[in-house]
């Protein structure tokens, strides 16, 4: 028989004003494990938790059961004050009856007062059963791995060498720079983007700690974060490292997919890279595909398979509202007789400066903007000609065009997905990796260890890649400063009498977490790798899968509670 | 029938001469509509303001068969709230200038019926004289 002690917080009036939180403690104190309830204006506050603290010595306490706000608010908070009265963290448990009792209960007092009742039982149930748990302890390899060496790449393994610890960085192909090597130059700094890449990749490969590995990819992956053993197709031997930073960019959008723009069939129709590569050569480099002749009427077509969820991609590529600008501007200057058209569904051009630059191409360089999608792209005599629309004015519109360049989607690395798969790291539906949380976690992936940096991640320019990837190195920075991981214990573990060794769970693990033991033949647990995510249990046909103080006695219990059993 | 839009219009001579006449970079506009979302006598006006400055953009010389040019009462209202501080009525005034130029309003003084002649401010008349003086 347990010695359960159950501390009801009042939450100020967000709990007490709603809930009848002395009835609580008076129910609840009346449970046969239950050897103290009270209540509390604020449990969190230095006196509640020290109340807690003495109860625990006072009552002869073995489990905790914190009626109060999400435990997400304060659970940790709990376990570290009954850690501090001696009693295991995880005989310690938080009852919701905040976010999901008063709160959204508040016109029906009474019955939030029952519901509170059985949300605190459901806890001093579990409690009952939950096991005194240690965490893990993990010991972390200090060097890490840059998978892409795009800008992204190289600022990640800088930043990180730059700290004192090892980086490899394995590159597809066999240079450096990633497609930034391949533009004319970056918007709003013109002429400054060579001269900056060209100095970023030689102080990677100078740099004492990095240890560049061009023309290699990465092809198997083992361990776990803190320990991965990685396969690099370079190298006979695995490379042990102890974090990994996805940074391969992105790849083109084949022409072929723009039909009706006659991309990849009419000479004059080029997409922005390779209009990005003309004009690095200047005017000189202008001359149309066709004919070699300057142009003189250039049509720039935005969203040219971005935004298009039917027959391209359905995401905004991010960049080439600005990229466009840049590039009819610099059209503008090479060839000032010219005249650039751009078309467009909307400009997005959010960014310190950016839509000052985009108004400057309009009134300085007298870019004509037509709000309205292009629908088709056809040869003319001796130019394309482009039918299009002015929803501003209503007209539909045709120029005939020396030149048309396509504003394509950035398209995630073509071996993004591949890579996932050996990375046991998520990607999205369009294959770009998934963050662990849109907004709190942008840089790390939902794996522990893998870390995401520049446009792998999701379209994004060269700023937003370099301050991804310098967040992703101190992510890898601040695992490093650590001796060892900790780990929670609330893994999945295998009962060995009922297990058969069918491998049921092991198909059924997402994160690669269990095998099958080659000698003793039976399920085993990576206790660093398992996220605690039930599928194994469910999986099971032996019932000899559970997680450590989620096990089915205790899931069962609760649930009859509130059944009223 | 499509707008054909190429260099020889949209930087053609009917834009320089809007743009010289009026002082106002025609591309400075973007377009934002606050100008028609504001005039006083829009529900009068064929063509909102906003799509007039478009189309002299387009150097479709056809605005100037608008009735928004003449409709327009320079009551400096869009001037005042434009983001990109374009003088609309002055761009209206070029237009007016440059189709009494052409000739396309002329002012035919024995077609007015007499009572109006009389009600008629006299500025009007003299005002629709300008047809002349080309
Ligand atoms: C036409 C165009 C013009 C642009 N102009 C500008 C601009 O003016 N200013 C601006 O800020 N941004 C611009 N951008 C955006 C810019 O290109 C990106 O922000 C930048 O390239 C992102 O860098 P990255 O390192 O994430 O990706 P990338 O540059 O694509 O680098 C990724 C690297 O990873 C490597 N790689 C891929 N897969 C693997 C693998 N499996 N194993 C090993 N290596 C791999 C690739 O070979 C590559 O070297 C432009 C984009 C386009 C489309
Ligand atoms: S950045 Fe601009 S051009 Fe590119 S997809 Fe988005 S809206 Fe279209
Ligand atoms: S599914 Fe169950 S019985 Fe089968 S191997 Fe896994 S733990 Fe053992
Ligand atoms: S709980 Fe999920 S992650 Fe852990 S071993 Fe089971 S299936 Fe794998
Ligand atoms: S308010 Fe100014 S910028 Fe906006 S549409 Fe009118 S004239 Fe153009
Ligand atoms: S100046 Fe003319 S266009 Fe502008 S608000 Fe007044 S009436 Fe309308």
């Amino acid at each position: 028989m347990s010695r359960i002690g159950v501390f009801i917080c009042h939450c100020g009036i967000n709990i007490a004003g709603t809930v009848d939180v002395e009835r609580v403690a008076e129910e609840i104190g009346q449970h046969p494990q239950v050897a103290y309830a009270t209540t509390y204006s604020y449990m969190c506050s230095d006196p509640g938790q020290q109340l807690v603290r003495e109860s625990i010595a006072e009552y002869d306490l073995d489990g905790v059961v914190v009626a109060a706000c999400s435990p997400a608010m304060h659970e940790a908070t709990f376990r570290r004050a009954v850690a501090a009265a001696g009693l295991n963290p995880y005989r310690c448990e938080i009852a919701n009856i905040r976010e999901q009792c008063s709160w959204v209960h508040e016109h029906e007092p009474g019955r939030a007062t029952q519901k509170a009742v059985e949300t605190t039982r459901t806890c001093v149930e579990k409690v009952a059963w939950d096991e005194a748990l240690e965490p893990f302890h993990l010991s972390v390899i200090k060097r890490a791995l840059v998978i892409g060496g795009g800008i992204a790449g190289m600022q990640a393994a800088l930043d990180v060498a730059n700290a004192g610890f090892p980086v490899v960085l394995v590159e597809r192909e066999g240079r450096l720079g990633g497609k930034m090597a391949a533009l004319s130059g970056t918007y709003l700094n013109f002429s400054a983007a060579p001269g900056l890449l060209e100095r970023k990749v030689e102080q990677v490969l100078d740099h004492p700690h990095i240890e560049v590995l061009a023309g290699a990819q990465v092809t198997e992956v083992e361990g776990y974060v803190g320990n991965f053993a990685v396969r690099v197709s370079a190298l006979a031997d695995p490379l042990e490292v102890g974090a990994i930073v996805v940074a391969t960019g992105w790849d083109p959008y084949p022409l072929s997919r723009l039909p009706e723009y006659g991309g990849s069939e009419l000479a004059d129709v080029v997409d922005g890279l390779t209009f990005e590569g003309m004009l690095q050569e200047g005017r000189a480099g202008l001359g149309r595909p066709s004919d070699g002749r300057t142009p003189r009427e250039v049509v720039f077509i935005q969203c040219a398979g971005s935004r298009d969820p039917e027959r391209g991609v359905p995401y905004c590529s991010k960049v080439c509202c600005m990229v466009v600008a840049k590039q009819a501007i610099m059209f503008k200057e090479y060839v000032p007789e010219g005249q650039a058209y751009v078309f467009y569904i909307d400009i997005r051009s959010a960014g310190k400066g950016y839509d000052e630059y985009v108004q400057r191409a309009m009134e300085d360089h007298d870019i004509l903007y037509l709000r309205g999608k292009v629908s088709k792209v056809f040869r003319g005599r001796d130019q394309v000609i482009v039918w299009g629309v002015d929803t501003l004015s209503g007209q539909p519109v045709e120029v005939a065009a020396d030149l048309v360049v396509l504003a394509t989607p950035m398209l995630p690395s073509r071996q993004a997905v591949t890579l996932g798969q050996t990375l046991r790291a998520a990607v999205d539906q369009s294959g770009f990796f998934s963050e662990a949380h849109p907004k709190l976690r942008p840089v790390e992936s939902l794996t522990a260890g893998v870390f995401l940096a520049g446009v792998a991640q999701g379209p994004k320019d060269i700023p937003e890649t370099v301050s991804q990837a310098s967040g992703a190195a101190a992510k890898v920075l601040q695992m490093f400063s650590q001796e060892v991981l900790i780990q929670e214990p609330t893994v999945a573990c295998v009962i060995e009498q009922f297990c058969s060794a069918c491998g049921a769970c092991v198909e059924a693990c997402p994160y690669g977490a269990r095998a099958i033991h080659p000698l003793w033949h039976i399920a085993t647990v990576n206790a660093a790798l398992c996220q605690s995510c039930g599928a194994c249990v469910t999986a099971c046909p032996n019932k000899a899968c559970q997680i450590h103080n989620w096990t089915p006695k205790q899931i069962l219990t609760m649930a009859d509670v509130l059944v009223g059993v | 029938m499509r707008v054909q839009i190429s260099i020889d219009k949209v930087r053609g001579p009917f834009v320089r001469q809007v743009e010289e006449i009026s002082g106002q970079g025609l591309l400075d506009c973007n377009q934002c509509g606050k100008c028609s979302a504001g005039c006083p006598v829009v529900a009068a006006m064929d063509l909102l303001p906003s799509q007039v400055i478009r189309m002299a953009q387009l150097g479709m010389e056809e605005v100037l068969e608008s009735n928004t040019i003449w409709i327009c009462a320079s009551c400096l209202t869009c001037v005042t709230r434009c983001p990109k501080g374009v003088d609309l009525p002055r761009l209206m005034e070029a237009l007016r200038q440059i189709s009494l130029r052409q000739g396309v309003a002329e002012l035919d003084l024995g077609a007015l019926p007499p009572e109006l002649t009389k009600e008629v401010p006299q500025l009007a008349i003299v005002g629709g004289f300008r047809k002349y003086i080309k």
